[in-house]
């Protein structure tokens, strides 16, 4: 188990949250919990600022109202780079990797927080960079074993198909050890045994590294199946709040989202 | 005996307790984890195995009782093999990508009480049937990823079984050897369980004498030993595994390499650069088929210099590895030019540049294939055995190769044929029995001990066997004339485009196939034309592929014609199948070998269609996922009719075309 609070504690908390970009109204008056080694997911129809909640909490957005308590601390604005030093670690809706490199330099890049030795030292390849990087290579491969992703570690990520580059960009973001981890629709486009794959990725995270994680996600079947508790936001406001039954029973959920008759 | 090659051992623990004392540094295991060959001396080996077998003593494994192991090849398993073989039981290693439901049938026959399984998704499998399997007592799991939360007291780690034996070691350190000592070479080592492609699979029992009597063979045979390297990538309940990855390693003392996934095999096989190496025909014809989908995207300069160079390594790339006369020197310079340029970074790429000797068995190799490998310098050879045989009885000596038979009988094993044509072999490698079922061991011998084979085949007059198919699908066509299926689906197969063929005939008067495309080669085949598809049933239904496979079908039929005694074989119509046939679903043993009646029965409506001159026909499949899962696939699949041409050898283009 990595890191602060125990089990069941409040891990972060999102306070009242209101972001509007011009006359849009991204969020209003959102607030919910995360509690320290659950799965949480947040759904919602298109444009109900799912999206725009994650990049709140990695600091991507400052919301105009509202704060955001993570590990204890409470913060107004935070910039993603500090959000990440302090163990929040994302993926994104489409997929943000550097395409010309292979999946190895890929990861790698997750663990550049991490790294301590200078420009200069990295340029030379000696001393403190030398023992560094073979650390991280270890931990980058313990992470490339764990996502079963051995057979592409020299692939040019650009030439992978889409399902293995969501698991690529998974990887990344562990490679960053994160407390929390941020994903917005791992499984956007996949097929059943993709999906299938990713779910259990995602718990054995979740279950070997102890890690955190907020995830949105369409596929409903997903979503009841993994995750504990249930955000639904609709128009930027939360509609929901409660464990996959709970949610499931809604009747506001059950016509803003789950459809009536869909 | 090669390189002072132990001798007096006669059981497989013996073996490796001797390797421990002799070599005991040298290398016997790499496998690729976390990115690094990680390697076992002779003596690390000798002591894991000693304390995983004291850990299954004290678990409660007896002498004589059988173990299950199963998994992908890691050095853990075949070390559960060996521990178990040293306390007198018998490892039966099961095909690690069976459904639950296969396993619970072999796992009941064999009255398994102790599996080592290799992880999470084994573990899953065994919990899934243990309600059925009331013998099933104890589990042991290698790989500890995903287990943290089953708390079932019957679950053990393997590292924490190795625990339990290095205490017992320390309080009872004769204990192994004494148990070692109990053991001899008539003891069974081995139950590998038959592919079941007729009736239910039975497990044959193989001893020690046996496998060792067959893998000291085929050490001699061709001149193996320490420093040789294997890449141990096959299931290890085939036994072509057992006795090349495990029996001859055993024997010879040479070292195992684990890939690091079944994904990774081919880099893997480049990083190790083994000089020993065996494969079924698939194996080689994918690795092929991948090298010329991508020469397809090479460079014209490159792509010039690449077919050229193959036309020549083809005229006499073969006669120079032969050392046979009669190469012209403009040829064998040409040749050398090859290889710097084309032949040496080719099998670089397949990781075949210090392969000393390569074998494949298991299916007929299409000569194309075969000729190629040869071609650029690879050894390869045919060998041919089954699992009862422990893989061992002939094989194709260094030098005298020829493209369509299997070699003369390997030292020491007498073959005969029966008056059908049936192949009868008698040796010392040969199994006890079929376990539990004397009944069919009775039936397998002769009354002079011959095995029957079940394969129909002929000597030349060189002395070298020759197989055409199983004897029992050996049919007829209604005018009498022969028909071989397998020798037309081979035919098939043999282009790439193609991956699996079915050919009915027997009691028609015509023959018709079902067709697989292969997804790879037709795919790729399809991007480059800027064929969009959706998927393999989309793809198997295009018109553009009907042609392509048409092709491939009048190729086949005039070679067929060119043949007398298989003229009539030819194929009138074929389909290519709506959906991959799948091991999952029945359609394939799990070493792919198509079950002609099973498909049949399945889908008869397709054969129906076929035979009454249809165009096209609807068709319902049930499919099976990986996870269990099932769904259908729907399709209307298009029939095609196919030239023919008359029996006399002639020129195609005044042969008249039916109907297209």
């Amino acid at each position: 188990m990595s890191a602060q609070p125990p089990a069941g504690e409040a891990l972060l908390a999102v306070d009242d949250i209101s972001l509007s970009f011009g006359g849009v109204r991204a969020l209003a008056d959102v607030s919910f919990d995360v509690r320290q080694g659950e799965i949480r997911a947040i759904i919602g129809p298109n444009g109900a600022g799912k999206s725009s909640m994650l990049n709140v909490i990695n600091g991507v957005y400052h919301p105009q109202q509202g704060t955001v308590r993570f590990r204890g601390e409470t913060r107004r604005r935070v910039d993603p780079h500090r959000a990440a030093a302090n163990g929040i670690a994302r993926t994104f809706q489409n997929i943000a990797l550097f395409k010309g490199m292979s999946v190895l330099d890929n990861i790698m890049t997750g663990r550049n927080l991490k790294m301590r030795a200078t420009l200069f030292e990295q340029a030379i390849y000696v001393g403190r960079n030398r023992r560094e990087e073979l650390a991280h290579r270890a931990k980058v491969e313990e992470i490339i074993d764990f996502l079963q992703i051995e057979h592409i570690r020299k692939t040019p990520v650009g030439r992978l198909p889409y399902g293995l580059q969501k698991r690529v960009e998974l990887a990344r973001a562990l490679a960053a050890e994160p407390t929390l981890l941020l994903l917005d629709e791992p499984m956007a486009g996949m097929n059943v045994e993709e999906k299938q794959d990713m779910c259990r990725f995602v718990l054995d995270v979740n279950e070997e590294f102890g890690t955190t994680i907020v995830l949105i996600e369409h596929d409903m079947g997903v979503v009841m199946d993994i995750s504990e508790r249930i955000v639904v936001l609709d128009y930027g406001r939360k509609i929901a709040d409660g464990s996959p039954e709970e949610v499931r029973a809604n009747p506001a959920v059950i016509d803003a989202y789950l459809g009536v008759a869909h | 005996m090669h390189a002072g090659a132990p001798s007096e051992a006669d059981t497989f623990p013996k073996l490796l307790l001797e390797h421990a004392r002799l070599r005991g540094a040298a290398t016997a295991m790499r496998e690729k984890d976390l990115g690094i060959w990680q390697a076992w001396s002779w003596s690390e080996v000798a002591e894991n195995v000693r304390d995983l077998a004291g850990g299954l003593s004290a678990l409660g494994l007896r002498r004589g009782e059988n173990l299950a192991i199963i998994g992908d090849n890691r050095p853990q398993l075949y070390w559960a093999m060996s521990a178990a073989q040293a306390l007198g039981a018998v490892p039966v290693p099961l095909y690690q990508d069976a459904v639950a439901d296969e396993m619970a049938y072999i796992l009941d026959d064999a009255d398994i009480r102790y599996a080592v399984v290799e992880d999470q998704e084994q573990v899953d499998k065994l919990l899934e049937i243990k309600h059925r399997l009331h013998k099933l007592e104890t589990i042991i799991y290698e790989e500890a990823r995903g287990m943290r939360n089953y708390a079932q007291p019957f679950l053990h780690r393997y590292a924490e079984v190795q625990r339990l034996g290095r205490k017992l070691h320390e309080d009872h350190p004769a204990f192994l050897q004494r148990e070692v000592d109990q053991g001899a070479g008539q003891d069974v080592a081995i139950m590998l369980y038959t592919s079941g492609t007729t009736g239910k699979p039975k497990g044959v029992c193989h001893t020690h004498a046996a496998l060792i009597t067959a893998a000291r063979g085929g050490c001699e045979f061709d001149r193996l030993g320490p420093g040789d390297e294997v890449l141990s990538y096959l299931p290890m309940a085939w036994v072509g595994d057992n006795l090349f990855s495990y029996a001859q390693a055993m024997v010879g003392g040479f070292t195992i390499n684990c890939p690091e996934s079944g994904d990774t095999v081919m880099t893997d096989m480049r990083e190790i650069g083994p000089t020993y190496y065996f494969a079924p025909p698939r194996v080689y014809e994918n690795l092929l088929t991948q090298v010329m989908i991508r020469m397809e995207d090479a460079s014209r300069v490159k792509r010039a210099l690449f077919h050229y160079f193959l036309r020549v390594a083809r005229r006499c790339g073969a006669e120079i590895l032969d050392r046979a006369p009669g190469v012209s020197v403009i040829d064998r310079l040409l040749y050398r030019v090859g290889r710097l340029l084309v032949y040496g970074p080719l099998r670089n790429v397949l990781g075949m540049s210090r392969i000393r000797v390569a074998y494949t068995a298991g299916a007929a190799i299409g000569p194309d294939l075969f000729r190629f490998y040869r071609a650029i310098g690879v050894n390869l050879k045919q060998l041919y055995g089954s699992t009862e045989t422990c893989a061992y009885v002939c094989l194709q000596p260094d030098g005298k190769i020829k493209l369509d038979s299997v070699g003369p009988p390997a030292p020491g094993v007498e073959v005969q044929l029966a008056a059908d044509g049936e192949v009868l072999v008698r040796s010392r490698a040969m199994l006890k029995e079929y376990y539990k079922r004397p009944d069919a061991t009775a039936e397998v011998f002769d009354d002079q001990g011959y095995f029957r084979t079940g394969d129909a085949g002929f000597f030349d007059q060189d002395g070298h066997l020759k197989i055409i198919d199983r004897a029992k699908d050996v049919g007829r066509l209604s005018n009498g004339a022969i028909f071989a299926p397998n020798y037309i689906e081979n035919k098939l197969k043999f282009f790439p485009q193609i991956k699996e063929a079915v050919a009915f005939g027997h009691g028609r008067d015509e023959v018709c196939a079902f067709v697989n495309i292969d997804l790879g080669a037709v795919g790729n085949w399809a991007e480059r034309r800027g064929l969009a598809y959706a998927g393999y049933t989309d793809l198997a239904g295009k018109p553009e592929v009907y042609d392509l496979i048409q092709e491939c079908v009048e190729k086949v039929n005039a070679e067929l014609a060119a043949d007398p005694m298989v003229a009539d074989s030819q194929v009138h119509r074929f389909l290519v199948l709506h959906k991959e046939l799948d091991p999952d679903d029945d359609e394939l043993t799990r070493t792919r070998k198509v079950r002609r009646n099973f498909i049949a029965e399945k889908y008869a409506p397709l054969v129906e269609a076929l035979y009454a001159g249809k165009r096209s026909c609807h068709i319902e499949t049930e499919v099976k996922f990986e996870d269990g899962r099932r769904g259908k696939i729907a399709a209307d699949v298009q029939i095609r009719q196919v030239q023919t041409f008359p029996s006399a050898p002639t020129t195609p283009a005044v042969t008249q075309r039916k109907a297209a």
